[in-house]
């Protein structure tokens, strides 16, 4: 690892002041995945800024607002806490049953949400120093486009990279209408709907996300929603547990007697970031909640997917799942 | 090879040499692991030094060769940007100068002498490095030793109280959760504290309700292996690991699957 300087910060003003006044320095959360990509050489921040010991902690109801009813979460607040919370399990289900699917407990009782937004690709070419990859070193090249690329994306790509975004958190944040709360050094907030907050790829397929450098990410609002009783997480990998996403399911319904009201479905492993299958969404509003309208929807979900060599059996193994999510639902 | 209980083994005057350059003081003063290294190696003189010896001595060639050291003691930290941190290891309190870069797994090993805590990958995917800081288990490999500052950290070796090991150690050794025993150390720490996880009602992946009132939580096998799948056993010692943490979870007495060889076996 090439060497830091490590500074602390006790709130969101010197955090962000930090930043501000070194172009290279980052904010350590949790540190699950900076530290394993500086050990690589792929983060080479000059200086860590540590924001653990920052206050944005709390899990509360969100009393006034758009929002009001809904719930904030501190974006260091931690995963295991998150997912634990009687507030998230109460009301969302859907997002601790998402974080409970990643990583492992003891990485969760260390991620923090704001670091599990902000996580990077598992391309393994961005991992490897030795391989061409556009996101690590623009202009190098893309190594997954022909090269191995089963776990990567079959929507939304750009021929400058393909990768997907690995968080089980941010799919069912997509899911329900989240948005991300987030403040620059002169304390100014800006707020963003969480489908905009992760980007695709483009011609500049470094940037992940819509954050600035120096902006700090501080809760994350779910607005108040009826799916709490039908939703369902459903995680397909290469092993029971303890592994990345090839393709996931956030399915939420609310339903009307056997007919369903409105869907919420958004799918993990497929794209740069959590991608909505709206479509699919506005052809359920109305229809029985049947195996059969779930398959027709499913087929809708997955019309525009363009996968790769290795990555095809992403477009069918992405209809099941969805199919199965929503029966799990019901 | 047999050696006298109390005698020096028997070696050349190479390897003697070779020997007494390991244990110097030059190099046993760099860190405050020294003395223990030092005894550490005095021990395995007397059960095998020769063996010993003629490995180093092959790595040690290896080394001179290209031009290196055979021991390279671990960098010392750049004054310009090493920090002090204290921290609590097992009850008392430490005090580090450590460089930003330095892992709370490596200042474990290498600075503290706590070699129980295993390096399997250094990069979050075995499990091998778990310890329980403030009463959570996480990944030594992945937590900077500068940001323990103030906390409170719990490793293998400070389980057992005095002489009477921890319910779960003796019980990983009564269903034999174990065989290289390389990963055990992360596995016994993240079992301890999955029962207090469990006893605060946190939930799994594979918890049927997430919405039934949060209570202490009844490990199933299911259970137990979801919440267990971040500590990797390449000997694949998970059936008995598992039958382990079910009898302290339950707190009962249950009975071993494995059994000593029997006399008609050994006589076929
Ligand atoms: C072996 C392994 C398996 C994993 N499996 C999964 C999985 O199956 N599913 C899954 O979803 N995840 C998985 N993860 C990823 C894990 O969830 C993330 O590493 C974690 O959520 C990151 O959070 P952190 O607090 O540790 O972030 P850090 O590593 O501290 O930070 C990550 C990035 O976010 C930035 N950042 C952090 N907080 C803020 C903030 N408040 N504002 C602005 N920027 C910020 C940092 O500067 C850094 O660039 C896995 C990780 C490992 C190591
Ligand atoms: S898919 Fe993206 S991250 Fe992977 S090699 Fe191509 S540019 Fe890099
Ligand atoms: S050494 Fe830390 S997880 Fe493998
Ligand atoms: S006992 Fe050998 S790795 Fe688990």
């Amino acid at each position: 690892m090439r060497p830091f300087k490590y500074s602390t910060s006790s709130d969101a003003r010197s955090a962000t002041q930090l930043l501000e006044v070194n172009p290279n320095a980052q904010f350590l959360a949790g540190g699950t995945n900076i530290l394993d990509l500086m050990k690589e050489d792929v983060e080479r921040p000059d200086e860590l800024v540590d924001i653990t010991r920052l206050s944005l902690t709390g899990v509360q109801t969100i009393t006034t607002g758009t929002n009001k009813g809904g719930v904030s979460i501190g974006s260091l607040r931690t995963n295991t806490e998150t997912a634990s919370h009687p507030l998230i399990r109460q009301q969302f289900p859907l997002l601790s049953q998402a974080i409970l699917a990643g990583a492992s407990q003891q990485i969760r009782n260390m991620a923090t949400n704001g670091g599990n937004l902000n996580q990077r690709t598992r391309c393994p070419y961005f991992y490897e120093v030795s391989m061409p990859c556009n996101k690590r070193a623009p202009g190098s090249g893309c190594g997954a486009f022909q090269g191995i690329n089963r776990m990567h994306a079959i929507f939304g790509w750009s021929e400058k990279c393909i990768a997907v975004h690995p968080s089980d958190m941010c799919v069912a944040l997509a899911a329900l209408d989240a948005v991300v709360k987030v403040r620059n050094v002169a304390g100014q907030e800006r707020v963003i709907s969480f489908t905009d907050y992760h980007r695709l790829p483009g011609n500049t397929p470094e940037k992940d996300n819509t954050l600035n450098h120096g902006e700090l990410v501080t809760a994350i609002e779910i607005p108040p929603n009826p799916f709490a009783a039908r939703s369902y997480y459903l995680k397909v990998r290469d092993r029971a547990s303890y592994a990345f996403a090839l393709v996931s399911v956030a399915a939420a319904l609310q339903t009307e007697g056997t007919a369903i009201k409105q869907a919420r479905i958004a799918l993990g492993g497929v794209a740069h970031k959590p991608w909505r299958a709206t479509e699919a969404e506005q052809f359920l509003a109305g229809k029985p909640a049947t195996e059969d309208s779930f398959r027709q929807a499913a087929e809708l979900a997955m019309k525009g997917a363009k996968p790769f060599e290795h990555n095809a059996y992403k477009v069918e193994l992405g209809k099941r799942a969805i199919v199965h999510a929503l029966m799990k639902t019901v | 090879m047999m050696q006298e209980e109390t005698g020096q083994p028997d070696l050349s005057a190479d390897e003697q040499k070779l020997l007494e350059e390991l244990l110097s003081e030059d190099i046993n003063g760099l860190s405050p692991l020294g003395e223990q290294r030092r005894n550490f190696l005095k021990q395995v003189a007397a059960a095998g030094a020769a063996i010993l010896v003629s490995q180093l001595a092959g790595e040690s060639l290896f080394a001179h060769t290209a031009g290196e050291e055979a021991f390279v003691p671990p960098p010392a930290a750049d004054p310009a940007t090493a920090v002090q941190v204290a921290f609590k290891v097992n009850t008392a309190g430490r005090s580090l100068t450590v460089d930003p870069r330095m892992t709370l797994l490596d200042s474990l090993r290498e600075k503290l002498g706590l070699t129980g805590t295993k390096k399997g990958c250094d990069h979050g995917q075995c499990g091998a490095c778990t310890v329980i800081v403030d009463g959570r288990r996480v990944l030594s490999c992945l937590t900077l030793a500068v940001t323990c500052e103030g906390k409170s950290v719990t490793t293998i070796e400070g389980l057992a109280k005095g002489g009477t090991l921890h319910p779960m150690q003796a019980a990983f050794i009564k269903h034999d959760g174990f065989q290289c025993g390389y990963c055990t150390p992360g596995q016994i720490c993240s079992a301890v504290a999955l029962m207090a996880e469990a006893k605060r009602g946190e939930p799994s992946y594979v918890t049927a309700d997430l919405r039934a009132n949060p209570g202490p939580v009844q490990l199933s096998d299911d259970e137990i292996r979801e919440r267990m799948s971040g500590n990797l056993c390449r000997c694949g010692a998970y059936p008995n690991i598992l039958s382990a943490i079910r009898e302290v979870h339950r707190g009962k007495e249950t009975a071993q699957s494995w059994q000593f060889i029997s006399p008609d076996q050994t006589a076929e």
